[in-house]
């Protein structure tokens, strides 16, 4: 009987001690998607260097949570598949947090949300509202609580789905939409200081959609269940906001404070 | 794997298979009927006419179909004359645009094709329609032609199924074809093997019933060109 209870003890040791070692691994190393398309967030140079917002981020975190951390370049729509083969251990690729996405991911704290604005040519539209853009064409990118915003709360605009951030003001130069609603800091930072912006502007406030408040916002994706990492980037995320390292990083790349806390 | 998001998605792979097939359609519809012109005028002994015909054929080959979609989408967007003259309210709409690109690329490979069948014909066929007395468009629309697109059945059949392919690039200028579904679902739920592994199977269904219609087609226009059998022989 003792000699059962005993195996029976140092098995569960055994596996206890298996478990820990499998399973929980202290995060020594930790290997990152980055997207590396989408400037400033990220961006590769042509001698493979990473760089932008999206990194330093990804390299802050790191050295807080004193980590040895290797960056993977992966397009957007394998992400997750290189995540769950473990090809990385975590997302840094400015994905915004919704439902549907937890169903497959866990996620971070948000790490910045930036406010939405609406762009049209100067003049064309003095608010925006539902009555005011009746008939008119919207342009929004697809796939993002922006997108899903325009769709509820504008039934009877048309929408023009575009695929990617920068295609929003690019259609709207072209003239194949009347109106744009895009990030405010690709709106104004990049499109309305460049020449093809000139003669267009903003349109009413920047208005913050499901933001970090409520569960919104972008965040660091990791494989479900990996709450000890998650509990590290956390609280990385948390120091390197008060410590001022954030600020930083978001000075760096941006007149305006994108925290969104 | 999670299928009910699959099922739920359901209705927009329905849609995307319709823009994915009506834009096969109206695309091999205006090609077919420019290249059977275009084949004659390539196999012309008049250089006239065969040479403006080979270089078409030979630019829109030579070029990726996703580059001439963007020249046409976004590249003439750029010019302010283009979009201030008439042609803007054609330019303007993604499907026009797709429905041109895919047409104007398509009609160089099925020229292509149609030319060599029109050269492959027999010389005892031309002979014999010639001492009937045929020639010009008689000898073409009567014997040229119905042989030789009947003997370009199966090299059509591939054009066909790699045109239904390449309509997936249709997505990059907006439209929402079975591609562009697949990767809405992806962004939406990240899930990668549910959605791109539906669009797969509607993909390999299409050309497999692509495939079999030109079954038909060749069975039902290619008879002499199967052996005989004892019953026909006889």
């Amino acid at each position: 009987m003792i000699r059962k209870v005993a195996a029976v003890a140092a098995l569960l040791a055994l596996f206890g001690v298996s478990q820990v070692h499998a399973q929980a691994p202290n995060w020594a190393k930790v290997r990152i998607g980055v997207e590396a398309n989408y400037p400033p967030f990220s961006l590769m140079s042509t001698d493979g260097k990473f760089s932008g917002f999206d990194i330093d981020i990804a390299n802050a975190i790191c050295a807080e949570m004193k980590a040895e951390c290797t960056l993977v370049s992966q397009e957007w729509d394998g992400m997750m598949p290189a995540l769950n083969a473990k090809k990385f251990d975590m997302i840094v690729a400015s994905m915004s947090i919704t439902e549907e996405r937890k169903k497959s991911a866990d996620f971070s704290d948000s790490y910045y949300d930036i406010p939405s604005a609406w762009v049209a040519k100067a003049g064309t539209f003095k608010d925006v509202n539902a009555a005011a853009l009746k008939g008119k064409k919207i342009i929004v990118t697809r796939n993002t609580p922006r997108a899903k915003f325009v769709q509820e709360n504008f039934k009877d605009s048309e929408i023009l789905l575009v695929a990617k951030e920068a295609e929003v003001t690019m259609e709207l130069a072209a003239g194949r939409g009347d109106i744009g609603f895009g990030s405010s800091l690709a709106a104004t930072a990049a499109f309305l200081k460049s020449p093809e912006g000139k003669g267009y502007s903003k349109v009413g406030t920047p208005i913050t959609l499901g933001g970090a408040k409520e569960g919104g916002g972008v965040g660091i994706a990791m494989r479900k269940g990996e709450d000890t990492l998650r509990t590290k980037v956390n609280a990385a995320l948390k120091t390197i906001t008060a410590n001022g390292v954030y600020k930083t990083i978001n000075d760096k790349y941006f007149d305006v404070n994108i925290r969104g806390e | 794997m999670q299928w009910h998001i699959i099922m739920e998605s359901l209705p927009l792979y329905v849609d995307g298979i319709r823009t994915t097939l009506v834009l096969l359609f109206i695309s091999l519809a205006s090609s077919f009927v420019l290249s059977v012109p275009l084949a004659v005028a390539r196999v012309s002994p008049n250089r006239w006419l065969s040479k403006p015909v080979w270089f078409y054929t030979y630019v829109l080959r030579g070029t990726p179909l996703l580059v001439q979609l963007f020249i046409l989408y976004h590249g003439l967007a750029q010019f302010e004359a283009v979009r201030e003259s008439v042609l803007w309210v054609a330019f303007k709409n993604a499907w026009f645009c797709a429905w041109l690109a895919f047409t104007l690329n398509s009609t160089a490979y099925t020229t292509e094709i149609f030319a060599g069948a029109l050269k492959a014909t027999a010389i005892g066929e031309i002979e014999a329609a010639r001492s009937y007395g045929l020639s010009g468009f008689k000898l073409y629309s009567r014997i040229l032609l119905p042989g030789a697109l009947r003997r370009a059945l199966p090299q059509y059949s591939n054009e066909v199924v790699g045109l239904m392919h390449a309509t997936a690039i249709a997505s990059t200028v907006t439209l929402v074809d079975i591609t562009r579904v697949a990767r809405d679902v992806n962004a939406n739920y990240l899930l990668v093997t549910e959605s791109f592994g539906v669009a797969a199977l509607i993909y390999f269904v299409l050309t497999f019933t692509l495939v079999g219609i030109f079954k038909l087609l060749e069975r039902r226009f290619l008879r002499h060109l199967r052996p005989q059998s004892s019953a026909t022989a006889t």
